[in-house]
């Protein structure tokens, strides 16, 4: 049995966005900015697409900005951001601990231009409250950036109340969205965004493109110079074929929502209380407000690259957030910032579904986390001094 | 799996000599589990002083299984003065090589050998020189 359980890293592309693709290879490959009639008709593409992604989004065609995706998004909202406030002398941003690397290295480098950066705490449940928000904001906050759903733990943020506290206190907000689009509902409008980013590959759709959505009125910088795509925001000849596979993805993943989170929810939650039964493991994140598709556990006395090779000789592609997986030395910073001790961080385990999943194949993928997890223990020191009680266990059996 | 020759891969999905010996001549263990990694060597050494068993614990990636799995194969059946002289290089060789970031596991699976012979000089009072032995150390990068 072969089963890819790591579509929060990517997905596979849907037959519906790879059609929607071709022609804009083959038959309209006009440069959109050309004035000769496939270059015409790739622009009429090109803003058709447009319209279509702002509909799903609940917001404006203008609004909408194509970009190579999830990362070019996030550096392009957060720049953007701190530049508008630092004109008016605001130098303050509130994020959380546990950001994709997109937005924390971003951060970072703002940091260092003299930015005030304020993480707030995701507490054990990997979840951050629309209260903290507002107790944090000040007269000088530039922006707040906090993510729709965590891309590690899949916990989904109260986004529409924290962009509410944003909104009344007339701050700019922006999620990074990426893992949320096609999975959770998600309205520009209703949750009270200033600015959004998202990536094509979470939802069966291409690499290499998203969208970063801005509300009219901010005022972008420019991540990429040169020619004047994108309103000016975003130079580069557009990437069609991937943007018309974008769209086409993105409408196909949120026509049903309904019907996929209740089609995988029980599934989700059937592995969840499979892999609850191994002894001295605990699921990361908040049991209710996570991704229908998103599960992560960690288990003691086991290290996640091990663990990981093993289930892919048994046909399952999965993650972890172990230091050996990442090429780092520190294990997961998500797994850190809702306060997993390093020894447990290193043995965690991501598997994350699509919605064509089975139940037989949930009970494969049970079957086989159990034998690896008992597997590796019995040939782990680190577990025979938990077991003998020479170290003190983390979890409760 | 192009991360692992296929060497690395072997040694991991059928480690040899996985396991414990009671009442082991010597016994080192290496690395902590805030690292990510804990070696345990079980030396069987008779009286001429010949490894005739060894066995090993390990927790740690797939590189660390390996390397543990491998170093146990390079000294069974070799005089324990034979083993002392095994080198993280020679395990990484005999792997045909780890990737950069994890040659760290063939240097714990020297340290977890010469700990063990350590402890099976000191329990039989066999004079060493202690400059052969690398002093007990956290791991900098983790520990701080």
């Amino acid at each position: 049995m072969r089963i890819y359980a790591d579509n929060a890293a990517t997905t596979k592309m849907s037959r519906n966005a790879i059609d929607a693709m071709i022609p804009y290879m083959e038959e309209i490959y006009g440069n959109p900015s050309s004035l000769y009639e496939i270059g015409q008709k790739a622009k009429e593409a090109l803003e058709d697409a447009r319209a279509r992604a702002a509909k799903v989004l609940n917001c404006e065609a203008r609004e909408i900005y194509f970009t190579s995706g999830g990362s070019e998004a996030d550096n392009q909202a957060i720049i953007s951001a701190a530049r508008i406030g630092e004109k008016k002398g605001k130098k303050h941003i509130i994020s959380t601990a546990f950001e994709h690397h997109a937005v924390l290295h971003t951060l970072k480098k703002l940091e260092k231009e003299g930015f005030e950066i304020e993480l707030l705490d995701v507490h054990s449940n990997g979840l951050v409250t629309a209260e903290q928000v507002a107790a944090a904001i000040r007269e000088d906050t530039a922006l707040v950036t906090i993510m729709y759903a965590n891309n590690e733990i899949g916990t989904v943020q109260p986004i529409k109340e924290i962009g509410a506290v944003c909104r009344e206190k007339k701050v700019l907000f922006h999620t990074d969205a990426v893992q949320a689009i096609g999975h959770v509902s998600v309205d520009a409008a209703r949750d009270n965004i200033d600015m959004l980013s998202l990536s094509a590959h979470k939802f069966h759709g291409p690499k290499g493109v998203g969208i970063l959505y801005a509300k009219k009125g901010i005022m972008l910088s420019n991540i990429i110079e040169g020619g004047a795509q994108e309103r000016g925001k975003r130079a580069g000849t557009e990437n069609l074929p991937g943007i018309a596979g974008m769209v086409k993805a993105l409408e196909d993943a949120t026509s049903d929502l309904d019907g996929y989170t209740a089609r995988l929810t029980p599934l989700r939650d059937r592995l969840i209380a499979g892999l609850d039964e191994i002894s001295y493991s605990e699921l990361n994140g908040d049991r209710e407000h996570r991704l229908p598709g998103t599960v992560n556990f960690c288990f003691e006395g086991i290290e996640g690259e091990s663990l990981l090779l093993l289930l892919d000789d048994k046909g399952i592609s999965a993650s972890s957030g172990s230091a050996c997986t990442s090429g780092s030395l520190d294990p997961s910073h998500v797994l850190l910032a809702i306060g997993r001790p390093h020894e447990v961080a290193h043995g965690s385990l991501r598997l994350s579904l699509s919605e064509d999943i089975s139940e037989e194949e949930i009970d494969y993928l049970i079957k086989s986390v159990k034998e690896v997890v008992e597997y590796l223990r019995n040939m782990s020191p680190f577990w025979r001094d938990l077991v003998n009680g020479k170290r003190p266990h983390v979890f409760a059996e | 799996m192009a991360l692992y020759s296929e060497k690395v891969m072997d040694h991991f999905r059928n480690p040899r000599n996985v396991g414990v010996i009671d009442n082991a001549d010597g016994v080192g263990e290496v690395g902590n589990p805030v690292c990510g990694d804990i070696m345990k060597i079980y030396l069987k050494i008779n009286d001429e002083q010949i490894i005739e068993d060894v066995k090993f614990e390990t927790f740690g990636c797939g590189s660390a299984i390996a390397s543990s799995s491998m170093a146990t194969e390079l000294i069974k059946g070799k005089p324990v003065s034979e083993a002392l002289k095994l080198t993280n290089k020679a395990v990484t060789e005999a792997l045909d090589g780890l990737p950069a970031h994890k040659i760290h596991c063939s240097v714990l699976a020297e340290e977890a050998i010469k700990k063990a012979v350590k402890d099976y000089y000191d329990q039989n009072g066999i004079a060493y020189d202690p400059k052969d032995f690398p002093e007990d150390h956290d791991c900098e990068h983790c520990m701080g």
